[in-house]
């Protein structure tokens, strides 16, 4: 396939950990920002191939694992009004909330939708005008100008049955709030390159420089992902602290302007609370005072009960880099994903999730290892 | 960044998901946990794709399936030809030659009479091509709003030919995995309509009777140690089943399955992965290594499995376990579906 297997090529891979290895001469800990990235890492067995003092730790950037609980109870309590069609990405579905998830909800009957674009939530407000269809708005700036453009042009078309249930996020202010916390172990970071794709990278500089942190602005597929490691491993090595751009096929230091701006146009930043890691200061997003009859939660105003959390869970230290998915106790027993306890248990870009499916158990670990010694 | 904890009692599901008809691990639990304690002194077989029966001597296969699809129609197939297909598999799988199919409708008031017509129209086709007869059936009909067009069940009995027991008992280690041809399609074409969704070229549903591959091997004196097709869950649920319960680890190549362009270039778009998506025409077979190069010459001379591949081996583990080796070289675990694969995000 055409712009993806020339990214996955065994040569060049093999070529590229090598490297690596003949360049690594200390510990370090390294911060995959993207939970597309973890996913990649887990599912290609990427970890494998790097040396032993390389440790990947696995970010926020996860959309599904960070809405926070109450934004859950709110899309359930929203799709189980009358006359609603909530539409939804689909990896929400089976994302928990106090004691219902989506899928819950539409076993009890909720006219709840998988959609792949906001535009085609807007379509289906088209063609049910007599009913009022809302979208459940999550993710990172890669999704927020689909969403943007979706409200700007259901404002044009006064598609007055069309709503969004915003709980948008921002990458740099996740990143701000890994590396302030006390136990933070993370020496670089792997940059999200789909964000940065939108956004550009030049806040970047500016927390390379704050926190004396080398930052590599990084693609999706195993090729990527080990080159962005080799830069990171260079410039630790070096002692230099630059933001550096290796998804160079997709990301322009200024980003994408126009996408930019109709982002600017529709939202606004906001204080956002993160699911188990708590409220942080203007990282997220919100529409505009001017679209507020486009927000769900005042087209609906419903009230919630408090959102519970559960202590058993340690999501939050695992979005921080802090812990493995492997040191919950609830990991694999009582939490699996049929039964999640916390959000990264729910997606395949949830760390929990990547660990679970690919294996990535402690016994899992060491028994890949001693297999693939065998197989050398 | 005070708080920590991440979020939830535990729960169990009170109500039916539509994951537990997804055929991964939540249908193996309602299996395990609801049917199998009601009714575990009778079917001793539920691990396998059909019971085996001896009766006055000779030995019988028997299997029930039913279907549920939507949309009806489409590009490759109908619904009729997946109930007749899938029933003279899971007989197949068990090496059994289909002698009969029964057939129960579950049809929806306002259901166009067309659609009927083309929907039976197909289910005689591939009857014809399965040499099974359809001998008996039943209908009914459910209010409007109440089903999804139509549903069928079919039922089938076969007389079993292999020689040998055919199942994930009889799996050992140094035993090969072939898999018979491209996999996804049937997932894929299914999907492309539903969402509307246009590719680079056609994809059609593979829906096919294996039955001549399995004969092919058995009249060429081929010791099958176990099949399965690669429906719901796809390769990933039959592997896991398998491997847990022979106790063994099955390592595939990423590599080495085989995936056609547009499947993957449409799983990539989709966020899904083709080794949970569903096939009806695909299986996998287990075969001594000795027998494996003259398994695959076998099957390719046979068009429902003209792709046939060896895509890996099993191996001496201390619990059964899927692990897959990636195309860059990395090792995973390929676990088993949990309820139904939902797209990512982004």
């Amino acid at each position: 396939m055409k712009f993806l297997d020339e990214y996955r090529q065994y040569d060049s891979v093999q070529r590229m950990a090598l490297e690596i290895r003949r360049k690594t001469t200390r510990p370090w800990t390294i911060m995959e920002v993207c939970g597309g990235q973890t996913y990649t890492i887990v599912k290609s067995g990427l970890q494998e191939l790097l040396p032993p003092l390389v440790s990947l730790v696995h970010g926020p950037g996860c959309p599904v694992c960070v809405t926070p609980i109450a934004m859950i109870d709110r899309a359930v309590a929203t799709a189980l009004l009358p006359l609603v069609i909530l539409c939804s990405f689909g990896d929400m579905l089976r994302v928990p909330g106090s004691t219902q998830s989506l899928l819950d909800a539409k076993s009890l009957g909720a006219d709840v939708r998988i959609v792949y674009s906001p535009l085609d939530a807007l379509q289906i407000a088209r063609a049910n005008p007599t009913r009022e269809t809302v979208f459940f708005a999550v993710g990172f700036e890669t999704t927020a100008p689909a969403n943007a453009m979706a409200v700007w042009q259901a404002a044009k078309e006064n598609l007055a049955n069309f709503s969004m249930l915003v709980s948008h996020v921002l990458v740099p202010p996740a990143m701000k709030a890994v590396l302030a916390s006390p136990d933070c172990q993370v020496q670089a970071f792997l940059a999200a390159g789909h964000a940065c794709m939108v956004t550009g990278y030049e806040e970047y500089v500016d927390i390379a420089q704050r926190y004396r942190i080398p930052i590599v602005v990084t693609g999706f597929e195993p090729l990527d992902l080990l080159e962005g490691v080799l830069m990171l491993i260079s410039q630790l090595e070096e002692g230099l602290t630059i933001v550096e751009n290796q998804y160079t096929r997709a990301v322009q230091k200024v980003g994408n302007l126009q996408a930019q701006a109709r982002v600017s146009e529709v939202f606004e930043i906001t204080h956002r609370a993160w699911r188990g890691i708590g409220e942080i200061p203007d990282s997220g997003l919100r529409l505009r005072d001017q679209y507020r009859s486009m927000d769900a939660e005042f087209k609906f105003g419903i009230q919630l009960a408090d959102a519970k959390e559960s202590t058993e869970c340690i999501a939050g230290l695992v979005l921080q880099g802090l812990r493995k998915p492997y040191d919950c106790p609830a990991f694999a027993s009582s939490c699996t994903p049929d039964r999640p306890l916390g959000a990264p248990m729910v997606s395949s870009e949830g760390a929990c999730a990547a660990y679970f499916h690919f294996g990535r158990r402690k016994e899992d670990v060491h028994s890949l290892v001693s297999l693939a010694s065998k197989n050398q | 960044m005070s708080i920590l904890s991440c979020p939830l009692p535990q729960r169990t599901s009170e109500r039916i998901l539509l994951g537990h008809g997804g055929g991964g691990r939540l249908t193996n639990q309602l299996i395990e946990d609801i049917f199998l304690p009601a009714f575990a002194s009778t079917a001793r077989h539920a691990h396998h794709d059909g019971a085996l029966l001896n009766v006055g001597g000779g030995r019988l296969a028997m299997t029930t399936d039913t279907y549920v699809v939507h949309p009806l129609i489409f590009p490759g197939g109908t619904i009729g030809d997946l109930a007749v297909n899938g029933t003279v598999n899971d007989l197949a799988m068990c090496g059994a030659q289909p002698i009969a199919l029964s057939a129960g409708f579950v049809l929806e008031e306002g259901l166009p009479m067309e659609t009927l017509v083309c929907v039976v129209n197909s289910m005689r086709d591939a009857a014809l091509v399965a040499h099974v007869p359809i001998v008996t059936g039943d209908t009914k009909v459910v209010d409007n709003g109440k089903g999804d067009g139509i549903f069928i069940n079919t039922t089938g009995i076969g007389r079993v030919i292999a020689p040998n027991v055919i199942g994930p008992e009889s799996v050992r280690a140094g035993d090969v995995v072939i898999i018979s041809g491209n996999l996804g399609d049937h997932g894929i074409a299914i999907l492309s309509v539903r969402a509307g969704l246009e590719f680079e070229g056609p994809v059609s549903s593979d829906t096919a009777s294996l039955w001549p591959s399995v004969e092919a091997l058995l009249e060429a004196g081929i010791e099958i140690h176990c099949m399965r097709d690669l429906t719901r869950g796809g390769l990933s649920s039959a592997l896991n089943e398998i491997a847990t319960v022979a106790g063994l680890r099955i390592t595939v190549e990423e590599a080495l399955i085989p995936v056609s362009d547009i499947v993957r270039g449409a799983c990539e778009l989709l966020g899904l992965d083709p080794l949970y998506v569903a096939n009806e025409g695909r299986f996998a077979i287990f075969v001594a290594e000795a027998d494996a190069e003259r398994a695959i010459t076998v099957l390719r001379g046979q068009s429902v499995s003209n792709g046939a591949v060896n895509v890996g081996a099993v191996h001496e583990h201390r619990s059964g376990i899927v692990t897959v080796r990636s195309r860059i070289g990395g090792n995973r675990v390929l676990d088993m579906m949990s309820g139904e694969q939902l797209p990512r995000i982004c």
